[in-house]
């Protein structure tokens, strides 16, 4: 078996492989290390995204210090609200301890963000109040404790 | 003679050598970049496959929910950019259909229609539905949008150029350009807390219980269940983009 290959059939191999080679060493350069560990793409991204901070420490952490809340809580209407719905991000107050790293709203539009009465929020989900006739000139928690809100005051 | 046979016959042993041992690494290599190939999609089984589920019927569109994303992941205040948002859809009685859905829905919701010209009215909770063949990815002409093994999609924010295709070929309308980053921004189901054992923002803090989110794959747990037990829809299902965002009680005027 001799395969006879013209001069210019070899020389157009030669430029092929210079070709290729340098297309593969370019790759290996240009693609990022971690591509295509999980699909086309580059998988650091993944951990690129774990730098981003945490400022919603979740209710366990509220609940470390706070136990007497989370009794209060437990026994009424509110206990499947999380602390942080009302209370804002905790995690910097987590860290310092700071009071005045939490929120505590107590008006009337707070209050009403969620119970203020609107034909679109259906009628068993939520006790909805009719903001401008129930005792107008009271604040909330005056009557209501927000942790217990049955649980009327005095 | 005899010199010539062992000759003929040692070229041929290279020959086959060369040739089976290049087989084997070409095949090696292919293999590692198959998706390149086939598109072949990751196959881990025993990470979480996750899913959403919206209850149309315990929103009460406190807005907690567009308002606790923002925080958590630095979504600037203004402009009007959101991650997740809430819609107020009003039917009237003669079937026209009014849509609102003022900064989000953060500052509460006015009913602008009285209550005796109500047909019906109720609140859409929306976000990015993690779609498991989102047309937001296929458009991307770099490849910075991806699909993560948990069934999340996510942005490469060190490649993406911007260009803005996948905030126009998105259905639902939930990517916009982060003023200040100049690069696509979605909702990543918080996917730094994911990894952290904490819930996603928007979960955490909901007071009603109208959305839940968890693992598809787990057939006993609460989503697979509530999935189960209930009608559920997605949104824009003629368009094939495998949404994993399922609304329980749907009304057909959702778009």
């Amino acid at each position: 078996m001799n395969f006879y290959v013209p001069s210019h059939i070899k020389r157009l191999i030669f430029v092929f492989v210079i070709v290729i080679s340098l297309f593969l060493m370019a790759r290996h350069f240009l693609v990022p290390d971690s591509f295509g560990k999980y699909g086309p793409y580059r998988a650091a991204a993944l951990d690129d995204y774990l730098l981003n901070e945490i400022h919603y420490s979740g209710q366990q952490a509220c609940f470390e210090c706070h136990q007497d809340i989370e009794d209060l809580k437990t026994q009424d209407v509110h206990s499947g609200i999380h602390c942080e719905t009302c209370h804002g991000p905790g995690q910097k107050h987590v860290t310092s301890g700071d009071a005045a790293d939490i929120l505590k709203l107590t008006g009337r539009e707070f209050c009403g963000s969620c119970h203020a009465i609107n034909a679109a929020k259906p009628k068993d989900a939520i006790v909805q109040v009719d903001l401008t006739k129930h005792n107008i000139d009271k604040n909330c928690i005056e009557c209501h404790n927000p942790h217990q809100p049955w649980e009327m005051k005095e | 003679m005899g010199n010539e046979r062992i000759k003929s016959s040692r070229r041929k042993f290279i020959k086959s050598a060369v040739t089976i041992a290049g087989a084997t690494v070409g095949y090696n290599w292919l293999k590692s970049s198959q998706f390149l190939l086939f598109g072949a999609e990751p196959e881990d089984k025993s990470l979480p496959w996750y899913g959403i589920v919206f209850d149309i019927q315990k929103c009460i569109g406190c807005g907690n929910c567009a308002k606790a994303c923002k925080k958590e992941n630095d979504v600037p205040i203004e402009p009007f950019f959101f991650r997740n948002w809430v819609e107020q859809y009003t039917v009237r009685n003669d079937g026209s259909v009014d849509i609102v859905s003022p900064n989000g829905g953060i500052d509460g919701f006015e009913q602008r229609v009285p209550d005796d010209e109500i047909f019906k009215s109720f609140f859409v909770p929306k976000m990015c539905n993690h779609c498991a063949k989102s047309p937001c990815e296929q458009v991307c002409p770099v490849g910075a949008t991806f699909l993560s093994p948990e069934g999340i999609v996510l942005i490469d924010e060190k490649y993406c150029i911007g260009c803005r295709y996948c905030v126009q070929a998105c259905p639902y309308g939930c990517r916009f350009i982060h003023p200040v980053k100049k690069v696509a921004n979605k909702c990543t189901l918080c996917y730094h807390r994911l990894k952290k054992n904490l819930t996603p923002v928007c979960f955490e803090i909901c007071p009603t219980g109208a959305r839940m989110f968890g693992n598809l794959r787990d057939k006993n747990s609460e989503l697979v269940k509530f999935l189960k037990e209930h009608t559920t829809q997605v949104l824009r299902p003629n368009l094939n983009t495998g949404a994993k965002l399922y609304y329980n009680a749907l009304s057909s005027e959702v778009r």
